[in-house]
């Protein structure tokens, strides 16, 4: 699988021990960034919003990466997020088909960016989920829970096999049907 | 012209690009529009984009995401190598293959029996001249 570019850690965290308190509560987020240093640093902009504790007085207990635990099976996925747009904020609930969780965060990245023009910066996600798929919303995801699926690939445009191969112009039609 | 390959749980496809180039792997469920979940006997199952698979003419006979145990058995019910291997892409492929590892006294070799089989095929062609003339 390509590389993914968003990657998903849990932070674990808490406010250092003051006299007042000496055992401050422990907080874990789990977060999507693209590496650790991004990760610790979104964990302190969540954990500001929610507690009061800065980075200056807590500190980071735990940071590990959380991999896919079945990559080979194909999951619906439901992320909830929040995004800022040229005219305010919103909240949208998205599904996506994809076998792991990482690669429908980045679907949902690349969609976004796409369909409305919200780079990942303004993008805030607020919960993801595997959807049953009796309980999914997208007519887009249930039209692929077919345990008889079958459709043919309408436009076959073949490529060559390596990029050397690759013309500018060919002899002859190519057969865009199988 | 109606469709006669689809896109289906069971379909052998080739691989026609990228690391696994050349592989025949079986589709064993559809991601969505444009991947799809894909395996063979001898490696990890992964996901494929339509766009680097080849649908071929071979199905088998099997469930969605079958394990590998089912996959395999089911693979050598449909006899999908022997179909392949007799068949003309396959046959093609399989052709090129032996080309392209022919060393330098292999190469002479079918130098001179390309030769030798032209110089059949003109004698031939003289004799029926020779009556067509006549």
């Amino acid at each position: 699988m390509v590389a993914f570019r968003f990657h998903q850690y849990q932070v674990v965290g808490r406010a250092l021990p003051t006299p007042g308190d000496e055992h401050p509560k422990i907080y874990r987020m789990k977060l999507w960034a693209t590496n650790e240093v991004r990760a610790k640093s979104k964990f302190w902009y969540f954990l500001r919003k929610l507690k009061k504790v800065k980075k200056s007085n807590g500190q980071v207990l735990a940071i590990n990466e959380i991999f896919e635990r079945n990559p080979t099976t194909i999951k619906n996925y439901g992320i909830w997020l929040r995004y800022q747009s040229r005219t305010g904020y919103h909240n949208m609930y998205k599904e996506y088909r994809d076998t792991t969780l990482n690669g429908a965060v980045e679907q949902m990245y690349n969609e976004m960016a796409s369909r409305h023009r919200v780079r990942s910066p303004c993008i805030q996600i607020i919960k993801t989920a595997t959807v049953h798929f009796k309980l999914c919303k997208r007519d887009n995801t249930k039209q692929f829970h077919n345990a008889k699926i079958k459709f043919p690939l309408v436009y076959r445009k073949v490529r060559p096999p390596t990029r050397k191969l690759k013309t500018t112009f060919k002899a002859s039609r190519p057969n865009l049907l199988m | 012209m109606p469709f006669k390959r689809f896109v289906e749980i069971g379909r052998v496809a080739l691989v026609n690009y990228g690391k696994d180039y050349g592989r025949l792997v079986v589709i064993v469920d559809v991601v969505d529009q444009n991947r799809a979940l894909v395996d063979a006997p001898d490696m990890v199952r992964c996901q494929m984009n339509f766009k680097r698979l080849s649908l071929t003419d071979i199905k088998i006979d099997i469930n969605r995401v079958p394990k590998k145990t089912t996959l395999i058995k089911a693979m050598e019910e449909a006899d999908v190598k022997n179909k392949w291997e007799n068949s003309s892409w396959g046959k093609k492929l399989i052709v090129q293959k032996r080309r392209a590892s022919l060393n330098d006294f292999d190469r002479f070799k079918v130098m001179l029996a390309k030769i030798k089989r032209g110089g059949a095929v003109r004698q031939e062609l003289a004799k029926l001249k020779k009556v067509a003339a006549a």
